[in-house]
């Protein structure tokens, strides 16, 4: 019997507002407990919710780039729960009304490109962060975290793999990334990942009975939890059992999900509108501004600068895993007029340098009109390919560009004749036996020579002329 | 005649000629509040030093010539309006000692204003209840009758007014808690349009429904109470935007060809025969001054008080969950874990009649009922709200009894919720609406109890309001009464 798995994910995305979602308080990661707080978000008596704007501009933003319907109107509704990190004892969220719907995204797994259903997207605040000392029997509760905006971004269950599950939440995140709306970090939990996952027979219409799947806080683990959870419905159904529907947790140590049972399942959260707050109307006019404002999305510049710049498909791919490094390459491409040395050079020597020291583009010290600089003077022939790994160590290291390099220490490349053919005949006045081999018909020789002219000419000789050169020369005499 | 038995326009007018000083008053109000408040208990905390620093502080404003539509009046404040660094209990054990660290937007507005606090003034735990008997910090009584219950739940802001121990206050209104307290205890007291004044720093009960306002002796403080506290607040999402008109303007304007709608649903059997009596001669008095009186139908008011008490509940049940113990106010001590603590704290913590609201709201939200409660509620709300816009196309403003009866005695309905919630039934309909009411005195029992009329008017029209009130107030020739509560005091000693 073959099963097929069928799973859904929710991603929550912490929007990249300046203030929370309700109040004032500032959003920065990592600052003193209940330092960003205020009345508001600590859920005193007698305070109430201002939306903060920005936050539905976000959603909007994202709403568009998953080709979402964005709902005339939608409003928060509160989801009622006691928990020590939610101080009012709801969270503000949004239920029957989202503010978008019946959206899509595109994924490629293995070369084949597959169309993931969006359900709904929705606004809410975070929670904040209880702390647990080992040593007395208290816990403690941090609220910054407490009304940071987030945004749920509910799919279809459309995916039938782990591999696929993986290919959709790396798309959502460069997605979020690249419209600068989310920072993408998964350790400090600005992108948390839920899935649900259910398996049935092959063929089968009707769904089985699902788990929820928590506690992945990397892509890796998503992917692990969702390929053990898969393993262990098979074995359920293969082994005559059922499947219960429940909360499971991944343990990444023990590389298993685990049920978490009881209390935390039997939440009726009594959804109802909140009255402290105003529907949120969005006209179609608003949507236009945002969807001018929306940057170009990485499937579609993958796109285009395959088609506008002749590359392959994979350089292009890489070239645009973040914004940065796309308009990095785009200016490189543009100044030095040809794109495929460009992508090679950041592919490559960029990239390895930058990795290296685990640096990002933004940091590069290599400015984008310096790399093109180098092209040019290798396209030019005024420098040699060797020569320019060398200049470019030295740009990379001290920031200057290739000219100044080349000055200051003399590496201009030889391409005076005279002076090659001067080099040469001492090469080969120097070697008898090996001209004599040559000319007996050893010809595997001919690279010896060019290594001898280049030595003697410190790299600097124009490869092309000492190979055109050499060869007159050694047969010619 | 005492200062603290003046109104704000007269003790302004007096302050303007300096006549007589900030000091002066304050003195005279905790005179009084010396020699009344063991009877009456009005109020939950005494603001005695705090008040007399800043009407040391508004006489030096009037020396400057500084002087506010409020400088130096001396005002109270329903315990359920946040003031910072200042106990706010809101009735209730599980806030016994809590300080908020913000003022309410209507405090502010007041003290801008140049208003004096001088404390905070009793309710039923968390506005819940129409007697000021829920409070945790005892009862109010009423003070034309000590055996008497003020109203609820903005009891002590309307006891507190009514027995001159301060000149105007503020409560909060959900069903009626301002108008028919002010009703029982013979004064002036206005809830406004919903949106008309910011509930930032009002201590949710029923978000959809409560409204802050004002409690005062007369019209004309109302008008100028009004002023004050009204207008949008950018910190109150549910605050409209609308300019506030100057509603001193509307005190002299007069009503003549006004038509006052009488709804047929509102005289129903079980009115008090005195309370009956008293209406008709409210009509009268309209008659006389060139009103229409027309009978006109709300034709859903009989299902108002059943939408209550499925709205108001169901919105208490998640605004009352924060009290858990866990940040702030009463926490149960010895508890094992989590869950015993949120549940020894809110056990303990909470009254009986807030107990049953969260347990009723909460139902009414549960999955599987939401549709058949919250749901339904919330549309018949709509048409509620209806009959009152097809009715305001008939008349400018309504006219009912505040209350079916006057004020009833002490424990008389505590042991029956229904009964206790039945004395709302005149005034639930203008929350669920979200339109203005207003309750003015008009007239006594024999027994001398104060009764009170209730105008009610469109969306943002508490100018109207206002207008007809004033009107009434010049040309019903009541008697001029005041409590008196000497005697009481000599017959209870």
């Amino acid at each position: 019997m073959e099963y097929e798995p069928i799973i859904g994910l929710e991603v929550h995305a912490q929007l990249l507002t300046k203030s929370k979602i309700f109040c004032g308080c500032s959003t920065q990661f990592g600052a003193e407990p209940n330092s960003h707080t205020c009345p508001v978000c600590m859920g005193m008596p007698g305070v109430l919710p201002v939306l903060n704007k920005k936050v539905v501009e976000y959603t909007v933003k994202m709403a568009l780039a998953m080709h979402c319907r964005i709902n005339e109107a939608c409003n928060f509704a509160r989801k009622n729960y006691f928990y020590p990190d939610l101080p009012k004892g709801y969270q503000i969220s949004q239920y029957a009304h989202p503010l978008a719907e019946h959206g899509y995204v595109d994924i490629e797994l293995n070369g084949r490109r597959k169309r993931i259903g969006i359900t709904r997207i929705h606004m809410e605040e975070d929670a904040g962060k209880l702390l647990h000392d080992e040593h007395i029997p208290s816990s403690y509760v941090d609220l910054n975290r407490t009304g940071v905006p987030l945004i749920e971004i509910v799919s279809e269950p459309d995916m039938q793999s782990a591999d696929e599950a993986a290919a959709y939440l790396r798309r959502l995140h460069e997605i979020l990334v690249y419209l600068e709306i989310c920072d993408g970090n998964m350790e400090e939990g600005s992108f948390r990942c839920d899935a649900n996952i259910s398996i049935r027979l092959k063929g089968e219409t009707a769904f089985g009975t699902r788990t929820e799947l928590k506690n992945m806080n990397s892509f890796r683990n998503v992917q692990r939890a969702l390929e053990y959870e898969i393993k262990r419905q098979e074995y359920l159904l293969g082994s005559g059992g059922e499947v219960v529907q429940e909360t499971r947790l991944w343990d990444d140590a023990q590389g298993a999900t685990y049920s978490m049972r009881g209390k935390e399942e039997a939440h009726d959260y009594r959804y109802f509108p909140d009255p402290d707050l105003v529907p949120v109307v969005i006209d179609n006019a608003w949507i236009d501004e945002v969807r001018s404002s929306l940057s170009e999305l990485p499937m579609e510049k993958r796109e285009r600068f395959k088609q506008e710049y002749q590359i392959p498909l994979y350089d292009a791919g890489v070239l645009t895993s973040s914004r940065a490094l796309a308009d990095y390459f785009e200016e490189v491409a543009k100044l030095s007029g040809k794109p495929k040395v460009a992508s090679n050079w950041i592919m490559g020597d960029i990239l390895r340098f930058l990795n290296e020291e685990k640096r990002d583009i933004a940091s590069c010290p290599i400015l984008p009109q310096s790399l093109a600089e180098l092209i040019r003077l290798i396209e030019s022939g005024t420098i040699s390919g060797k020569m320019a790994k060398d200049i470019f160590e030295d740009m990379y290291r001290t920031g200057h560009g290739p000219k100044q390099i080349i000055e200051d220490k003399g590496l201009v490349q030889i391409t005076d004749e005279e002076e090659l053919k001067k080099a040469i005949e001492e090469v080969l006045a120097a070697n008898p036996v090996q001209v004599e081999q040559y000319r007996g018909g050893k010809e595997k020789l001919f690279g010896y020579f060019v290594g001898q002219t280049m030595k003697v000419t410190r790299g600097k000789a124009n490869p092309a002329l000492v190979n055109e050169l050499l060869k007159k020369m050694l047969a010619g005499s | 005649m005492e200062l603290n038995q003046l109104t704000i326009h007269e003790l302004h007018a007096l302050i303007k000629k300096r006549e007589v000083s900030s000091t002066q008053i304050i003195e005279s109000v905790f005179r009084q509040i010396d020699a009344v408040e063991k009877d009456v208990h009005a109020y939950v905390n005494l603001m005695k030093e705090y008040a007399f620093a800043e009407a040391a502080r508004a006489d030096k404003c009037i020396k400057e010539g500084n002087i506010k539509p409020l400088t130096g009046i001396p005002i109270a404040l329903k315990d359920i309006l946040c003031t910072k660094g200042i106990l706010t209990t809101c009735g209730s054990r599980i806030l016994h000692n809590y300080i908020p660290p913000y003022d309410a937007t209507v405090v502010e507005k007041l003290r801008e204003a140049g208003a004096v606090f001088t404390g905070k003034v009793n309710m039923d735990e968390f506005a819940m209840g129409s007697s000021t008997e829920t409070s945790y910090f005892g009862i109010t009584r009423n003070p034309w009758d000590l055996e008497r219950i003020p109203g609820g739940s903005s009891g002590g802001s309307a006891a507190a007014v009514a027995a001159d121990e301060c000149i105007a206050s503020l409560g909060s209104d959900t069903g009626g808690s301002i108008r028919q307290p002010a009703a029982l205890c013979g004064i002036v007291g206005m809830k406004p349009t919903y949106g008309r004044v910011s509930r930032f720093g009002l201590i949710a009960f029923a978000s959809s429904l409560d409204q802050i306002g004002p409690f005062t002796k007369d019209v004309e403080d109302c008008a100028l109470m009004m002023n004050v506290i009204a207008g949008y607040d950018p910190l109150d999402s549910t605050s409209v935007p609308l300019d506030v008109p100057d509603y001193t303007e509307f005190l002299t304007r007069g009503v003549d060809g006004w038509t006052v709608g009488i709804p047929k649903e509102y005289f129903i059997e079980g009115i008090d025969p005195e309370v009956m009596e008293a209406m008709k001669r409210t009509i009268t008095v309209f008659e006389r001054i060139g009103v229409k009186c027309v009978e006109i139908s709300l034709p859903h008011t009989e299902y108002c008080l059943a939408v209550y008490y499925i709205i108001a509940p169901a919105e208490a049940s998640s605004n009352l969950a924060r009290y858990d113990g866990v940040k702030y106010g009463f926490r149960a001590q010895e508890a094992r874990d989590l869950l015993e603590m949120y549940k020894k704290t809110r056990s303990a913590g909470f009254g009986a009649e807030v107990k049953r609201r969260i347990m009723i709201g909460t139902y009414a939200l549960s999955s599987g009922y939401y549709d058949a409660y919250y749901k339904k509620a919330s549309q018949v709300r709509g048409l509620v709200k209806r009959d009152f816009e097809e009715a305001f196309t008939r008349c400018d403003v309504i006219l009912t009894p505040t209350s079916p009866t006057p004020a009833f005695t002490i424990g008389e309905k505590m042991d029956d919720p229904l009964q206790m919630y039945l004395s709302d039934i005149f005034t639930i309909s203008a929350n669920l609406a979200g339109i203005p009411g207003i309750s003015v005195p008009c007239g006594f029992t024999r027994g001398g109890l104060p009764i009170g009329a209730q105008f009610l008017a469109g969306h943002f029209e508490e100018g109207k309001l206002i207008q007809m009130a004033s009107a009434y107030e010049k040309n019903a020739n009541l008697e001029k009464r005041r409590p008196n509560l000497s005697l009481w005091s000599t017959n209870r000693s």
